[in-house]
């Protein structure tokens, strides 16, 4: 084990080699450049004993990772923000071979306007294709991640692939400690590359076939079957990460002093770091206030959401997000998973940091105390606040 | 104990390498620690700004830096498109590579410490494209205005980054501009 | 094609093996069936080429050899050869 002081990106390019990817195929984009720089800097050093394809666009790099992972080898690639717009039509495809590529995505806004900073525009605009779905609160977690992911896409009842996410600059360029295993344990930990279907010359045939209304409902259900198998093995392999490695991260949702609070901010990504700051704060200031991470937002974690309701008066979400005509999803996906509860709590949503607006723990406390006084007045203010909006 | 630190400099001056090699040192001193850059325009000559973080706990904060205790300017002249003192908390330390006095650059008030980081790098050929290399040299200064780093720390650092001749005059740079830094709130002068 | 009506026996994603005439014997589709002059016939296999269906083999001595519970009629055979071999005949019912 060797702790080394580096970016989040180039913490991902040792995650893949960690886990013996064979097959890199990427494109590059501002923030996620420096992620598969260090990988082919790894590959041509041999280092890393892989294939890089450079590849024309990130459609191409979507497509040559679904036909190397069929060919039978452990992939992965990385993008950003209208990268991985790019590659959508793919990702669709990916999943819905059941293939268990894992991809890192350096969250980046989408244009226009044209920006290079962070927000959650791009992969949560991707929250239908069935990809799982995780978010990176520091660099640390973005390697114990990546790990993770492997054993969960290639476990048999999952098969499906995932999205690391990590916010860009705020992380992708942000250089901080992490402990990288050595090889030896990232092996015993992650097994040999396994998939649900491979392509064989020997026994030729072609996937994902045209398939009549007859039958592709079935299919599609399947996936859904392999997200809810994914909700109970995510805090498994979670647990066992920990065991190994000594870290963990709470499963599907990271908490924070939640217990006996009477409001609970939801976040995710590393403004749950900074809402630990806030917490802590209110806390000694005597206000009954925890942090909840959603660490895991596909498949989105139901039960547990459920489970943290049932003992707040509120919840207020922060998304670093918006669907234009609605609000940010982490919102409207908390109120949905909720609304069928007899006593559910109250919800109020805040939309904050798109486009790389910096979210400090000064402004989740803003964040926080209106949402104290919507409590103790027993009605919102307003159902989603855009935070810190100039006039 | 947390220590923030902003750098100001130009596109190519290595501000973010600044940052970076702060930041390493204090590792190796066992602090907890977080470097990074604030890009604007992505291009040679304009202002960037670089953060560093040092700590004796985990670091949770993720957000900027707006009260930094200490800022370090590498280029002589940003004085004058920058607010360099912008949020430096007051009793917070300035380091700057002039070989002007503080109160001709603007820094009168504040404590301040110089060092002619230029004129070392080209007595010393540590210039590369043109551009006299000062972003190794002015941690030397700072290791002597602020004791948050050890001297020791730096140069292993550069050591380990720079390999063979670049390695040697990047450090020779550092060690000069320890020595010859001017702290000036020792001096009386400001 | 694999029918099963349980959800459990279904693959992960549908794979599909190389199967011959898996809609039946299309031959049946048929109006017009070509016919082969092997006289005239140069041993080109243009023919064997350019059929759309796969419904044309080609011999040893490479001349064509027409699977006719295959062949849909469509005539580009007739149309491509050229020595005019091949003649399209109105199929008898």
């Amino acid at each position: 084990m060797a702790l080394i002081v580096d970016t989040a990106n180039h913490i991902a390019g040792y995650a893949a080699k960690a886990a013996r990817v064979k097959v890199v195929a990427a494109y590059p984009i501002t923030p996620q450049t420096t992620v598969v720089e260090k990988i082919a800097d790894f590959v041509e050093s041999g280092q890393m004993d892989a294939e890089y394809i450079r590849v024309e666009s990130e459609h191409s790099a979507m497509v040559a990772c679904i036909g190397a992972a069929a060919a039978g080898v452990r992939t992965f690639t990385a993008t950003s923000s209208h990268g991985l717009a790019l590659m959508h039509e793919a990702l669709h495809w990916a999943s819905g071979s059941r293939l268990p590529i894992v991809m890192a995505v350096v969250n980046r806004a989408m244009g226009a306007p044209w920006s290079i900073w962070p927000d959650f525009s791009d992969s949560l605009s991707q929250r239908d294709t069935g990809w799982m779905q995780f978010y990176c609160a520091d660099n640390q977690e973005v390697f114990d991640t990546i790990i993770q992911a492997y054993k969960l896409c290639e476990n048999e009842q999952v098969f499906l692939p995932a999205m690391i996410c990590l916010e860009g600059f705020i992380l992708s360029h942000t250089t901080a400690p992490a402990n990288i295993p050595n090889q030896e344990e990232v092996d015993a930990f992650l097994p040999a590359y396994k998939s649900g279907w491979m392509l064989d010359v020997d026994r030729p045939y072609s996937h994902a076939n045209l398939v009549s209304p007859e039958y592709y409902m079935e299919f599609r259900y399947m996936i859904q079957e392999a997200m809810e198998n994914a909700k109970q093995l995510i805090p498994k392999v979670d647990k066992e990460y920990g065991k190994q490695f000594g870290r963990e991260y709470g499963g599907m949702i990271e908490k924070y002093k939640c217990d006996g609070a009477d409001l609970v901010m939801l976040t995710m990504g590393t403004m749950g770091s900074e809402a630990r700051l806030t917490v802590d704060k209110l806390r000694n200031e005597g206000y009954k206030v925890g942090s909840a991470r959603v660490r895991v937002y596909r498949p989105y974690p139901v039960e547990e959401i459920l489970k943290l309701a049932k003992n707040v008066q509120m919840i207020s979400t922060i998304d670093r997000h918006i669907s234009f005509g609605m609000e940010g999803f982490l919102g409207s996906e908390t109120k949905a998973a909720l609304f069928n509860q007899k006593d559910r709590p109250m919800i109020a949503s805040f939309i904050a940091g798109l486009g790389g607006r910096d979210v400090t723990a000064d402004s989740i406390e803003k964040m926080a105390q209106k949402s104290l006084k919507s409590m103790r007045e027993g009605k919102l203010e307003k159902t989603t606040e855009w935070f810190d909006l100039k006039e | 104990m947390l220590k923030e630190i902003r750098i100001h400099g130009r596109g190519g001056q290595g501000s973010v390498t600044a940052a970076e090699v702060l930041a390493q040192a204090a590792f190796i001193e066992g602090k907890s620690v977080q470097a990074f850059p604030y890009f604007g325009a992505e291009r040679r000559g304009a202002p960037v700004k670089a953060f560093a973080r040092l700590s004796s706990e985990p670091i949770l904060v993720h957000s900027q830096v707006y009260s930094p205790d200490y800022v370090i300017v590498l280029d002589p002249y940003i004085y004058k498109v920058v607010d360099v003192t912008e949020g430096l908390k007051k009793n917070g330390t300035v380091i700057v590579n002039t070989k002007r006095k503080p109160n001709e650059i603007g820094l009168s008030g504040w404590r301040v410490a110089t060092v002619d980081a230029t004129g070392i790098a080209l007595e010393l050929n540590l210039v590369v494209a043109g551009q006299p290399l000062v972003n190794t040299s002015i941690l030397g200064a700072f290791a002597k205005a602020t004791d948050e780093v050890k001297l020791d720390s730096i140069l292993k650092v550069v050591q380990k980054t720079w390999s063979g001749a670049a390695g040697e005059k990047n450090m020779k740079a550092t060690e000069l501009a320890y020595e010859r830094s001017v702290k000036w709130w020792e001096v009386g002068t400001q | 094609m694999t029918l099963t009506k349980s959800r459990k026996e279904m693959p992960l994603t549908p794979l599909s093996s190389p199967t011959e005439g898996s809609m039946g014997k299309t031959g049946s589709w048929r109006t017009f069936r070509p016919e082969v002059n092997y006289a005239k016939c140069t041993r080109c296999a243009l023919c064997w080429i350019y059929c759309p269906d796969a419904a044309i083999s080609r011999q040893e001595d490479d001349s064509p050899k027409i699977d006719y519970d295959y062949c849909k009629g469509c005539g580009i055979c007739a149309n491509e050869c050229p020595t005019k071999a091949i003649a399209m005949k109105r199929e008898e019912e």
